[in-house]
Formats: C-alpha cells, sequence, structure tokens
C-alpha cells in the first residue's frame, strides 16, 4: 500500500488565517482605543484651555479709557482639576504685554481661539490663544490670553489608557483565538467522521456513503461515491474475469479430453492407445495447470481484499471431505473426518475452500490405492490448525521448505500430473488468514502431512 | 441408467451422450428448458444433469418446480463458474449434487454414482450373474447368503465385465477403465483386481477366464 504524503493540513491553515486576522485586528483595535483616547484628552484640555482663556477674557473690560484686568482665581483652579501640570499665561493689549510670562508667544494665525502644540521651556505645551477687540478711546485694540500648560497629565493618561487597550486588544486576541481553534476543529469535524466512517470500513463494503454531509463536502463525497461504485464495478469483473478466463481454458480442454476418452474406448492398436494415454495426460496436465493458475491468481486477488466473515473450520472440512468422497473412491481411498467442534476462525471462506481443496487433491493423487487420507481440525491454544495427512511416498527430507514457492514440486512427484502450485496456494491463504502451514511427514507410518494454522476467533 | 442431459452447449451434449451411453446407459437429450419438460412429462428418469444456463431461462427455475411436483429423480447440477454463492444456492434449491463445468467425465460418473446410491432404490439395479445377484449402485455381491461389499475399482471391473459377458476384455482397455491416466500402473494392477473378483466370485458358477495373449472375459453358466 503506498503512503499519503501530507501536505499542509486544512485545520492548521484555517487556524493560521483565523489567527492572523485576530492578531490584525487586535493591533487596530490597540491603535484606534489610543488614538481616540489621545483625541479626548487633548479636546478635554483644549476645552479647559479655551475656558480658562474665556473667563479672563470676559472678566476684563476698558473703563473709563482704561483696560482694567482682573485674573479670576477660577480660570486657573480650573486647569489644576485635570492635572498637576505646570500652567503658564500671557496677556497682550495692542503691542503691550500686560502681564504673565512675557516669553510666551502668541499663537499665529486667524480667528478668535488658536491652539498649538510647541515646546516651552524644554517641555511640550498645549497653547491657546483668545483675543477679543476692545474699544479704548474710540480705537479698536486686539486684547489677547495666551495660555498654556504641560502635557504630563495627558501624558500619563494616554499611557494608562494604551496599557488598558493593550489589555483588552490581547484579550480579543486570546479570545478569538480560543474561538478559532473551536471553529477550525468543527470546521473539520464532518471530513473526520466521513474519515473515520470510510476507514472504519470492511474491504467489501463499497455502499456509497449516505450520511448527510455539509454542502461543500458533497462534491468530493459524491465523487467517492463513483469511485467506489467504479471500484465494486471493476473488483467484481476481476473476480468474473479470473472465472471466466479459468473457464474458456478449460472447456475445449475438457471437449478434447473427452473425445480422446471416447476414442481410446474405441481404439485397439496399442500404438494408438499409447499415444492417445500421452494426449490424455498433457490435456489433464495443462488443466489442472491453468485452474490451479486461476486459483491462484483468485487467491492472490482475494488476499488483498481479504473478506472476513466467522467461519466454522470443522463444517467447512465437513463439507469438503463430504464433496470429494467420490473422487476419493474412485482410487479406493478412504477419506475420514477427524474433527473438533467449534473451531470457528474468521476468515474468507472461499480461500479457505480453496486451500483445503488443493491439499486434498495432492493428497489423493499421492496416496497409494486403497489408503487413507485424513482431513483433521483441532484447537490448539489460540489457533485452529486444518490437517490433511496421506499414506504417500511423503515429503523428500531436502528442500522441503522450498516446497511453497511457486512451481516447484517435490523430487519424488515425478510422474505424476501437477503444477508445483497446490502447496503455494495453500501457504498463501494461510498467510493472508494471519496464519502458517506447516509441511511434515507423518510421525507413524509413510505419508505426508501438510498443516494450516489459523487464529482462532 | 435412464439419464436425462439438460444442456444447451452441442458439443459438451454430444461428448455427454457418447461417453454415458458408452457406460451403458441410456440418455436423452434436452437443449432448453421447454424442451426438457416435454421428456420430464412422458418418461420416468433415473438421473437428471442440468446446466444452470440455458436458452430459455435459469435451470434453477426448473429445480425449484421439480421440487415441487415432489419429483423423486435426483438432480446434478453443471455450473459453470466455480461460485460459491452459486453452489449454496442449488443444493439449497434441492439439487442433489453439483459439479463445475469443465468436469472430467471419471468425476461425473463417480458422483453419478453416489447420487443413485444414495437416492435410487437398490432393487432397481440388480444384476444376475448364474447364482450370484451383483448391485452395482450399493456396490455388493450377493451369492447365496453371503453379501460381499465390493471396493470401487472391483465394483467397475465387475460392471464392465456383466455388461458384456462372453467379451474380451484386453488388459490395457481394462486398466484405462479402472486407473486415471496419471498413475503410473503396470498391466500387472489388473491382475491382482481380477484375482479379487475371483475370490469374491468363489461359491457362484461364474467365472473369470483368463483368455492366453488376448485378455480376460466372464463367463455365465
Amino acid at each position: 500500500m503506498t503512503m499519503v504524503t501530507a501536505k499542509g493540513s486544512i485545520q492548521r491553515r484555517l487556524m493560521v488565517s483565523l489567527l492572523a486576522g485576530a492578531a490584525l485586528l487586535a493591533v487596530a483595535l490597540f491603535f484606534i482605543v489610543q488614538s481616540l483616547a489621545r483625541q479626548l484628552a487633548e479636546e478635554s484640555q483644549d476645552n479647559i484651555l479655551l475656558a480658562s482663556a474665556t473667563s479672563i477674557l470676559d472678566a476684563s473690560a476698558v473703563r473709563q479709557g482704561e483696560l482694567v484686568l482682573d485674573l479670576p482665581y477660577s480660570a486657573f483652579s480650573m486647569l489644576g482639576n485635570l492635572s498637576d501640570d505646570r500652567v503658564f499665561y500671557a496677556v497682550r493689549f495692542g503691542a503691550d504685554f500686560i502681564t504673565g510670562y512675557s516669553d510666551l508667544e502668541d499663537v499665529r494665525g486667524l480667528g478668535e481661539a488658536r491652539f498649538e502644540t510647541r515646546d516651552y521651556l524644554d517641555e511640550p505645551v498645549r497653547v491657546v490663544a483668545l483675543s477679543r477687540l476692545l474699544s479704548i478711546s474710540g480705537r479698536p485694540t486686539k486684547l489677547t490670553v495666551i495660555i498654556a500648560q504641560t502635557r504630563n497629565g495627558q501624558r500619563e493618561t494616554l499611557e494608562r489608557i494604551s496599557s488598558i487597550a493593550a489589555t483588552i486588544g490581547l484579550g480579543f486576541f486570546l479570545a478569538a483565538a480560543g474561538l478559532a481553534a473551536l471553529a477550525s476543529r468543527s470546521a473539520i469535524r464532518p471530513l473526520e467522521r466521513l474519515a473515520v466512517s470510510v476507514g472504519r470500513r470492511g474491504p467489501q463494503d463499497l455502499r456509497p456513503v449516505a450520511a448527510p454531509v455539509p454542502s461543500e463536502m458533497v462534491t468530493l463525497v459524491a465523487a467517492l461515491n463513483r469511485f467506489m461504485e467504479r471500484l465494486k464495478v471493476s473488483l467484481a469483473r476481476s473476480e468474473e474475469f479470473i472465472a471466466e478466463a479459468a473457464h474458456r481454458v478449460r472447456t475445449p480442454l475438457a471437449t478434447v479430453r473427452t473425445q480422446a476418452d471416447i476414442t481410446l474406448r474405441r481404439v485397439d492398436k496399442e500404438e494408438n492407445r499409447a499415444a492417445l494415454r500421452e494426449m490424455i495426460r498433457a490435456i489433464d496436465e495443462s488443466s489442472r495447470a491453468a485452474g490451479q493458475l486461476l486459483d491462484h491468481a483468485m487467491v492472490t486477488f482475494r488476499s488483498d481484499n481479504l473478506e472476513h466473515s466467522a467461519l466454522d473450520v470443522g463444517q467447512l472440512a465437513a463439507e469438503m471431505v463430504d464433496r470429494l468422497h467420490p473422487l476419493a473412491e474412485l482410487r479406493d481411498i478412504d477419506l475420514v473426518l477427524d474433527s473438533t467442534s467449534g473451531a470457528m476462525i474468521s476468515g474468507d471462506t472461499i480461500l479457505i475452500q480453496n486451500a483445503l481443496r488443493n491439499l486434498l487433491d495432492n493428497a489423493i493423487k499421492f496416496s497409494p490405492a486403497e489408503g487413507t487420507v485424513v482431513v483433521s481440525v483441532r484447537r490448539l491454544e489460540n489457533q485452529v490448525l486444518l490437517g490433511v495427512q496421506d499414506q504417500g511416498k511423503g515429503f523428500p527430507a531436502e528442500g522441503r521448505d522450498r516446497l511453497t514457492r511457486r512451481f516447484a514440486r517435490g523430487s519424488n512427484a515425478e510422474g505424476i500430473i501437477g503444477s508445483g502450485l497446490g502447496l503455494t496456494i495453500a501457504n498463501e491463504v494461510a498467510l493472508a488468514h494471519g496464519g502458517g502451514v506447516e509441511i511434515a511427514n507423518n510421525r507413524k507410518g509413510p505419508g505426508a502431512c501438510v498443516t494450516l494454522s489459523f487464529p482462532s476467533a | 441408467m435412464r439419464y436425462l442431459l439438460i444442456e444447451d452447449n452441442e458439443h459438451l451434449a454430444r461428448a455427454a451422450l457418447d461417453r454415458l451411453s458408452l457406460d451403458g446407459h441410456v440418455v436423452d437429450h434436452a437443449n432448453s428448458l421447454s424442451s426438457a419438460a416435454d421428456f420430464t412429462a412422458t418418461t420416468d428418469y433415473d438421473l437428471i444433469l442440468l446446466d444452470i444456463m440455458l436458452p430459455d431461462g435459469d435451470g434453477r427455475t426448473f429445480l425449484e418446480t421439480h421440487r415441487t411436483h415432489a419429483d423423486a429423480t435426483p438432480v446434478i447440477v453443471l455450473t459453470a463458474r466455480s461460485e460459491v454463492s452459486d453452489r449454496v444456492g442449488v443444493l439449497d434449491l434441492g439439487a442433489d449434487d453439483y459439479i463445475t463445468k469443465p468436469f472430467d467425465f471419471a468425476e461425473l460418473e463417480a458422483r453419478c454414482r453416489a447420487v443413485l446410491r444414495r437416492r435410487v432404490g437398490a432393487a432397481r439395479n440388480l444384476k444376475t450373474l448364474g447364482r450370484a445377484q451383483f448391485d452395482s449402485l450399493a456396490g455388493t455381491l450377493q451369492i447365496g447368503d453371503t453379501i460381499i461389499t465390493l471396493r470401487n475399482r472391483e465394483l467397475r471391473l465387475l460392471e464392465v465385465f456383466a455388461n458384456a459377458p462372453g467379451q474380451i476384455f484386453p488388459k490395457a482397455k481394462l486398466l484405462d477403465r479402472l486407473f486415471s491416466y496419471d498413475e503410473e500402473v503396470s498391466e500387472n494392477a489388473i491382475e491382482v483386481y481380477v484375482a479379487r473378483l475371483r475370490r469374491h466370485l468363489r461359491g457362484s458358477d461364474v467365472v473369470i477366464e483368463t483368455v492366453r495373449g488376448l485378455g480376460y472375459r466372464l463367463t455365465l453358466p
């Protein structure tokens, strides 16, 4: 059987793409939260700065041609509410510097309120400049309030929010990873179920998959079903072919054989008779060889597709003995069954029948007239032993282990028709069932003893 | 014995007819189920040889009707393939035995003999040889009160002689009748079986004579 090379895993690929998506989302979430927080913090600082500047502007007026400026306490206390940041201010009236930090410059630009972030005294500050026109002695003059505040508090807030955002992002990623694992596993589950249900099938079970599958798998399962249908047809065809081939080869041989047989009865001249006998022997040999070759092909074919069913070796042996009785009788050979009950194994009936049939053919062929062939069925520990004993010449002492090879024949089998496949077939059947074959001679008396062993069910 | 052969393959049918009549059987041949029905309606057979695949139907249908009519004639099915399900099928339907085509006639004969021995009353096939009674189905030879059971080859040899009393059979021909061609046997083997038959026939008035240089023959009183 060829190994399937795995390349990539659907589950892993699904998992990786889901995790990559989750990571991307988590990072994006982090940055969005962070920038929102920065924007909010900046806006609130700007609002307070603006409110503070407005309250200073509101508290200033021109009275009797003089600018009256009163810096309300609340203007600075509201800035303190936000954080402990340092606050700088400057008030300018027209070209004159009125009060505050003289080097705190105005924010360039148009409009009433202008904002800027800049460095002041080596610290980043947020600056607001708010102007209003006051009329003094009939001349409009611009009063500008400039307030700056360091951004330490805002930075701290931002840092806090960032760390919260990072935690949220990480949490999101972990939750998404868990969900991704679940999702990819559940996505793959119908595929696994299908694999298990197909894998668990017996070798002869080629029924189409009937259980409902997700719509994405319908094409695959339909293809699988079609494939199994084709396999079923081609398996049936091979088996038919083997049988048909045997039939085709042997039928004309049988016709010739019968004609030769009939002619032999009518012909008197000894030379002709000898020739006919030679012919019949040759036909028998080809017919038997063809039969055994096809038996062998059948065994090889079925071993690859072994069908396991519970079978009683004792009963199988009894049926076979019964069946071969008339053939044994032709040679005055007694066919004896020595069987035990409950010799159950799990196996392929046709194969084991085939093996026994071949062993019995051999035994009957090699037995002397009026001999006895014993078929025995025994249980030994967790094995079932199926033995065939004859009273023939037995196996030669040398090269006995060679006999299960194809076309190998015992050195003392000369003059007896055979192709040397019988033991090969028996051996292969035993091996296919996880058993073995023992080739020996009888301990008491002459004759061969072949024993097949099968693991009991 | 009267056989009905239901088989549509002409070659096989002719060979079977020739071969079975050589053994002294009377064989009718039907090449379809309908002609088989005509034969069985008018004649009683000892044995039916039935092919499964016939031009006008399945041999198993014939088997079924045959059995429902309580016809006791034994049936041997000739199957084309060695399919187990086929075998089980025909035996379940009441066939007495089956043989897988192509078959060796020696095997067919052996199976016919086994089935007939099981199914047909012994009296049907009694042959009187002088004072001896020979039952070729049961394989027994009765002389006075003694009943001798013959082994298969003794039985077949006696059958050859009893079917043609007075005819001389050369050893070589007898050898071919008794042994299969894959057995290495010398003509002496025949002498062994003839000697046994002579011993069995002692006490009867039937003799197996040696005709010097020609063979053997059975002579009735």
